[in-house]
C-alpha cells in the first residue's frame, strides 16, 4: 500500500495522528516529520498568489493534463488518490518528476524511479510545472547549484544521516513491509539535493536546520565521488559486502579447487 | 695448499648420510615416506583448509608488520580523499595505510580475507565429506571432534580478525557481540563489562582481540591441526571399499614421492586461487564503511559468511522475553540469549558428540576403516541433509534484507518465510534424501541381481518383448546374480564391464569410443549368448 501516513504532512489536525502511525513504523521518520511540523506554519501562511506568471501558466497547462487526476484542481489533492501539493514547493515537483516517480503509474508499496515520461523529457517543462506549484503554494526550492562540497565531511554526514537506510555504499537497503531505500547511483546532484530537502515518501526531510546548504553539498560531493570511484581492490561484487563475498568463495574458490581435486585424482 | 675438489653430484648423498649418522633419522623417515595415502578427489578437501591456513599465516604475518591495534584517536592524513581530516582510531588508520600506501598491502589484505573465507568454506566441505561417508566412526571420533572444534576456532578467529580494523562494519559486529554477552542471565552485564573493559565500545577491545587473533588462536589452531594430522597418520586414512581394499589395508600412493608431489602441486594451486581472488575481487572495502562510531549503523550489515547463520537465528527468533526473580533481584532473559547462546551451544554439542550418539543408537562397537557411501546409510544421510537444510535456511536469513532488496520481496515476508522454512525444510530434506538414498541402493541391488541393461530388446516366439540383461557374475537357477552387495560402485553400463568398446577417461564421465562396428559385433555376441 502506498504509505498514506506521510502524505498529508501539510494538513494540520490529521497530521499529528498520522505522524504517530509513522513513528511506530520508523523512528527516524518521526523525527523528520516532527521537524517538518515545526517549519510547516511558515509555508501555510504564504498566500497563493492571485496571478500566475507566464511560466507558471505553462506549468498549469501541463499540470491539468498529467497530474490533476490524482492531485486535484489547484493541487488541493484528491482523497485516496494523491496528496495536496500546496506547499511542497518546486523542489518536490522537480525531484518527483525528473526521477520519473510522477506522474505515478500504479499504486505500489512506494512510487519508484522510472524513465521520465516523454512529455517531461524537456527539463524546461518540469521547471514550468515546479514554478506553477511554487506560485500557488510556496515551499522549498532547489538552489540550482551543487558543486564545491567537501567529500570527506560529506562522507561523515552520509554515514550518520543516510547509511542506516541507503547503506554504507549507497547501494540501498530494505525497509519494513516491502518498502526500501533505493540505490543512489541513478540520482544526479539536483535529485540528491531534492530528496534531502523534500524527503520523498518514507525518507525523512533534511531541512536546512538539520543539514545546512553547505552540508548538503558536502554529501552530494561524497556521493558523486563514490559513484565515479573505481574499486581499488578489483571487481567490487556489487559492493554488497559479506553476502556476495560468501557466495563468491563457494562459486569461485571452492568450485575451482574441487575441479582441481577431480583433475589431480583423475591423473592417477 | 691443495684445493679439495668439490663434488656436487654426491653432495645430497653425503649430507643425508651425515645427518643420519648424527640423528638416526632414516628409519622413522622411511616409515613416514612409505605411508600410503588412498586417492580419491574427496580426500583432498581437507588439504584445501590446511593450505589456506598456511596462506593465512604468511599474509597475516605481513599485515602484522604494518597494523597497529591502537585505539588512539588521530586525524587521517593519507591519500584517500573521502576520509581526509576525519577522526579515527590508529587501528583503522593503519588498515587504510595497508590498503592504500603499503606496497602490495591491499592484495595482502584481500588475500588474507579470501584465505579466511576459503579456510572456513573448505572446513565445512571437508566436514560434510567426513560425515556423509562415515569416516568419523570408531576409531576416528577424536579426529572428528578436533575437526569440528577447528571450525569453531576458525569462526572465532575470523570474527576477531574482521573486528580489529575498527571500521564501521566491524564495530557493528562488536556491538552484536556485546549484546550477546550481556544477554547471558545473571552474569551478562558483568561479562560484558569484563570483555570490553567498561562500557561498550571502550578502548581495550581491539587490542585484546588483536592478541587473540595473532597469537592465541593461531597457536591453538596450529596445535589442533598438528594433532589432527598426527592422528591421521597414526590411524591411517580411511578408504572406499572396492577390489583389494579391506578393513585391514590401505591401497594408494606412497607419501614420497607420489603424495608429496601431488600435495605440493595442490598447495601451489590453492595459493594461486587465493592470490587470484585477492587480486581480482575486492573484499571488505573498509574505506567505504568509515571509522566506527557508536551512532552509525548501515542497512544490510552482514558478518562474514561463516558467522551469518548466527545472524540468521537472531533475525528469525521471535521476540520472547522472560523475567525471573533471583535472591530478590529481577533478571531478564532477552530473546537473543536463546538465539545466539543456547541454540549454538546445542549445535556445538550435538556436532561434537555425533560419532558417539550414532554408535550408541546403532549399537556399533566395531573399528571401521572402510567408508560408506551415503546411499548405504540412508538415516545418516537424511540427518546430515536435515542439518544442512537447517544451516542453509539460517545462512540465507542472515542476509534476508539483501535478498529482500534485490529480489523485491518484503522484509517482513522474508522473516516469515525464514521461520516457516526453518521448521519445514529440515524434515523435508530428511525425507527426500532418505528416499533418494534408498532408491539408489535399490537400483544397485537390482543390477547385482538381474544384470546390466544391454539395450537389446528381444522378442520371444510367443510375441513377448523383453530386454536382455547381462549378469555380472554367476547366476542361480532363477537367473539371479549371486554377487554380494558390497556397498561399492556397481557397473551399470556395458562398457564398464568390458563388453563394449573401451571408455576413455573424460573429465566428468567416461567418453565412449565411437566405434560402431565394434559395438555392433559385441552386442551380437552377447545377444547370441543369452
Ligand atoms: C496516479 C496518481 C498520480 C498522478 C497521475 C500524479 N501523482 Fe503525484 N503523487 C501521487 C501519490 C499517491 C503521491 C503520494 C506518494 C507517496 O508519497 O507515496 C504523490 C506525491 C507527489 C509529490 C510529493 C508530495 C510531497 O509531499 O512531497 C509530488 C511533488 C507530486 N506527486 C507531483 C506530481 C506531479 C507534478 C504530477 C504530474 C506530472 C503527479 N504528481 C502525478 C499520485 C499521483
Ligand atoms: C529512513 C530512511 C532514509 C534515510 C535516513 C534517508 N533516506 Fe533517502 N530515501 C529513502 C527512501 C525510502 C527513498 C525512496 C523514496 C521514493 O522512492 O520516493 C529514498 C530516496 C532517496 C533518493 C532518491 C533516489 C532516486 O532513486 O532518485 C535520494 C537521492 C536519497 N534518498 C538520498 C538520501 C540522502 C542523501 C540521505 C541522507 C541525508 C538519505 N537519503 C536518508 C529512505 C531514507
Ligand atoms: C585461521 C586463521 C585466520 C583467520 C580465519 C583470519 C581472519 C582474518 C580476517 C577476516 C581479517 C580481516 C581482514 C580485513 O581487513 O579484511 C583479519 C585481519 C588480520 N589478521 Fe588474520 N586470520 C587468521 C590468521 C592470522 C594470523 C596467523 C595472523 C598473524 C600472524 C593474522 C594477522 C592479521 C592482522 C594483523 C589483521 C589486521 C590487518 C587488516 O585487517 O588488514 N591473521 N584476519
Amino acid at each position: 500500500m502506498t504509505s498514506s501516513a506521510e502524505q498529508p504532512r501539510r494538513v494540520p489536525g490529521k497530521l499529528r495522528r498520522r505522524l504517530g502511525a509513522a513513528a511506530r513504523m520508523l523512528a527516524a521518520l518521526a523525527l523528520a516529520g516532527g521537524v517538518y511540523a515545526a517549519i510547516m506554519p511558515a509555508s501555510q501562511a504564504e498566500d497563493a498568489p492571485k496571478t500566475l506568471s507566464a511560466r507558471a501558466q505553462e506549468g498549469k497547462a501541463l499540470y491539468d493534463v498529467s497530474c490533476i487526476s490524482c492531485h486535484g484542481t489547484n493541487a488541493e489533492g484528491v482523497k485516496d488518490r494523491g496528496p495536496s501539493l500546496i506547499g511542497v514547493g518546486s523542489a518536490a515537483v522537480e525531484f518527483q518528476v525528473s526521477s520519473g516517480r510522477m506522474p505515478m503509474a500504479a499504486q505500489g508499496a512506494q512510487a519508484e524511479r522510472k524513465a521520465v515520461v516523454p512529455l517531461f523529457e524537456d527539463p524546461k517543462k518540469i521547471e514550468a510545472l515546479g514554478q506553477y506549484i511554487q506560485e500557488i503554494g510556496g515551499g522549498p526550492q532547489l538552489p540550482g547549484e551543487y558543486g564545491g562540497g567537501d567529500p570527506a565531511n560529506g562522507g561523515r554526514l552520509f554515514r550518520v544521516n543516510c547509511a542506516q537506510c541507503h547503506g554504507y555504499t549507497a547501494g540501498g537497503g530494505a525497509l519494513s513491509s516491502g518498502k526500501f531505500a533505493p540505490p543512489l547511483d541513478p540520482a544526479n546532484s539536483a535529485q540528491l539535493y531534492g530528496a534531502m530537502l523534500t524527503g520523498p515518501q518514507n525518507m525523512p526531510v533534511f531541512g536546512d536546520n538539520q543539514l545546512t546548504v553547505k552540508e548538503k553539498k558536502d554529501i552530494i560531493a561524497y556521493v558523486e565521488y563514490m559513484k565515479n570511484d573505481m574499486d581499488p581492490g578489483g571487481y567490487g561484487l556489487g559492493r554488497i559486502g559479506p553476502a556476495t563475498e560468501g557466495i563468491a568463495i563457494f562459486v569461485v574458490g571452492i568450485t575451482l579447487l574441487v575441479f582441481t581435486t577431480l583433475w589431480i585424482a583423475g591423473k592417477s | 695448499m691443495k684445493k679439495k675438489r668439490f663434488d656436487l653430484a654426491t653432495l645430497p648423498e653425503r649430507s643425508a648420510k651425515g645427518i643420519d649418522e648424527r640423528f638416526h633419522a632414516s628409519t622413522p623417515l622411511r616409515r613416514m615416506f612409505n605411508k600410503v595415502f588412498p586417492d580419491h578427489w574427496s580426500f583432498m578437501l581437507g588439504e584445501i583448509a590446511l593450505y589456506s591456513f598456511i596462506v593465512l599465516l604468511l599474509t597475516g604475518t605481513f599485515l602484522g608488520l604494518f597494523f597497529d591495534p591502537s585505539m588512539e584517536e588521530v586525524k587521517y592524513d593519507g591519500v584517500y580523499t573521502p576520509l581526509k581530516g576525519i577522526e579515527m582510531s590508529k587501528a583503522y588508520e593503519s588498515t587504510l595505510d595497508i590498503s592504500f600506501e603499503v606496497r602490495g598491502g591491499l592484495i595482502m589484505r584481500q588475500m588474507h580475507h579470501w584465505a579466511a573465507l576459503l579456510f572456513m568454506a573448505s572446513i565445512v566441505v571437508h566436514m560434510l565429506r567426513v560425515f556423509f561417508t562415515g569416516a568419523f566412526r570408531k576409531p576416528r571420533e577424536a579426529n572428528w571432534m578436533i575437526g569440528f572444534l577447528l571450525f569453531w576456532l576458525g569462526f572465532m578467529e575470523g570474527l576477531f580478525g574482521y573486528s580489529i580494523p575498527d571500521d564501521g562494519l566491524s564495530g557493528t559486529g562488536l556491538r552484536v557481540i556485546n549484546a550477546i554477552t550481556q544477554s547471558i542471565p545473571v552474569i551478562g552485564s558483568w561479562a560484558g563489562f569484563a570483555l570490553f573493559g567498561g562500557e561498550f565500545p571502550g578502548t581495550v577491545i581491539i587490542p585484546r582481540f588483536y592478541i587473540l587473533h595473532v597469537l592465541i588462536f593461531p597457536a591453538i589452531i596450529l596445535g589442533l591441526i598438528a594433532a589432527h594430522m598426527g592422528l591421521l597418520v597414526k590411524q591411517k586414512h580411511t578408504q572406499w571399499p572396492g577390489p583389494g581394499r579391506t578393513n585391514k589395508n590401505v591401497v594408494g600412493v606412497r607419501m614420497f614421492p607420489g603424495f608429496a608431489m601431488k600435495g605440493g602441486g595442490f598447495f601451489m594451486i590453492t595459493f594461486a586461487v587465493i592470490a587470484a581472488m585477492g587480486g581480482l575481487f575486492q573484499i571488505n572495502p573498509i574505506w567505504l564503511f568509515g571509522p566506527y562510531q557508536a551512532s552509525v549503523i548501515s542497512s544490510a550489515s552482514q558478518p562474514d559468511w561463516y558467522v551469518m547463520f548466527l545472524d540468521g537465528i537472531a533475525r528469525l527468533w521471535p521476540a520472547w522475553e522472560t523475567r525471573f526473580e533471583l535472591f530478590g533481584n529481577g533478571y531478564t532473559i532477552p530473546p537473543i540469549f536463546w538465539a545466539a547462546v543456547v541454540l549454538p551451544g546445542v549445535i556445538v554439542n550435538i556436532g561434537l558428540l555425533y560419532p558417539f550418539l550414532e554408535a550408541r543408537f546403532t549399537k556399533d562397537k566395531e573399528q571401521h576403516h572402510l567408508l560408506q557411501r551415503p546411499r548405504d546409510t540412508p538415516v545418516r544421510t537424511g540427518l546430515g541433509m536435515m542439518a544442512l537444510a537447517f544451516y542453509l535456511v539460517l545462512f540465507a536469513s542472515g542476509g534476508n534484507d539483501v535478498i529482500a532488496q534485490h529480489f523485491d520481496i518484503s522484509l517482513n515476508a522474508m522473516t516469515w518465510i525464514g521461520r516457516i522454512a526453518l521448521l519445514l525444510a529440515p524434515p523435508a530434506a530428511f525425507w527426500i534424501s532418505y528416499r533418494i538414498a534408498l532408491g539408489l541402493q535399490q537400483h544397485d541391488r537390482e543390477v547385482l541381481a538381474h544384470g546390466v541393461e544391454t539395450g537389446i530388446i528381444k522378442r520371444a516366439p510367443d510375441g513377448r518383448f523383453y530386454e536382455v540383461h547381462q549378469p555380472l557374475g554367476p547366476v542361480d537357477d532363477h537367473g539371479h546374480g549371486q554377487l554380494e552387495y558390497e556397498g561399492w560402485v556397481v557397473p551399470k553400463k556395458m562398457n564398464r564391464i568390458g563388453a563394449l568398446g573401451p571408455a576413455i577417461r573424460g573429465f566428468f564421465s567416461p567418453l565412449e569410443v565411437e566405434d560402431k562396428e565394434a559395438r555392433k559385433g559385441k552386442a551380437k555376441e552377447l545377444a547370441g549368448k543369452k
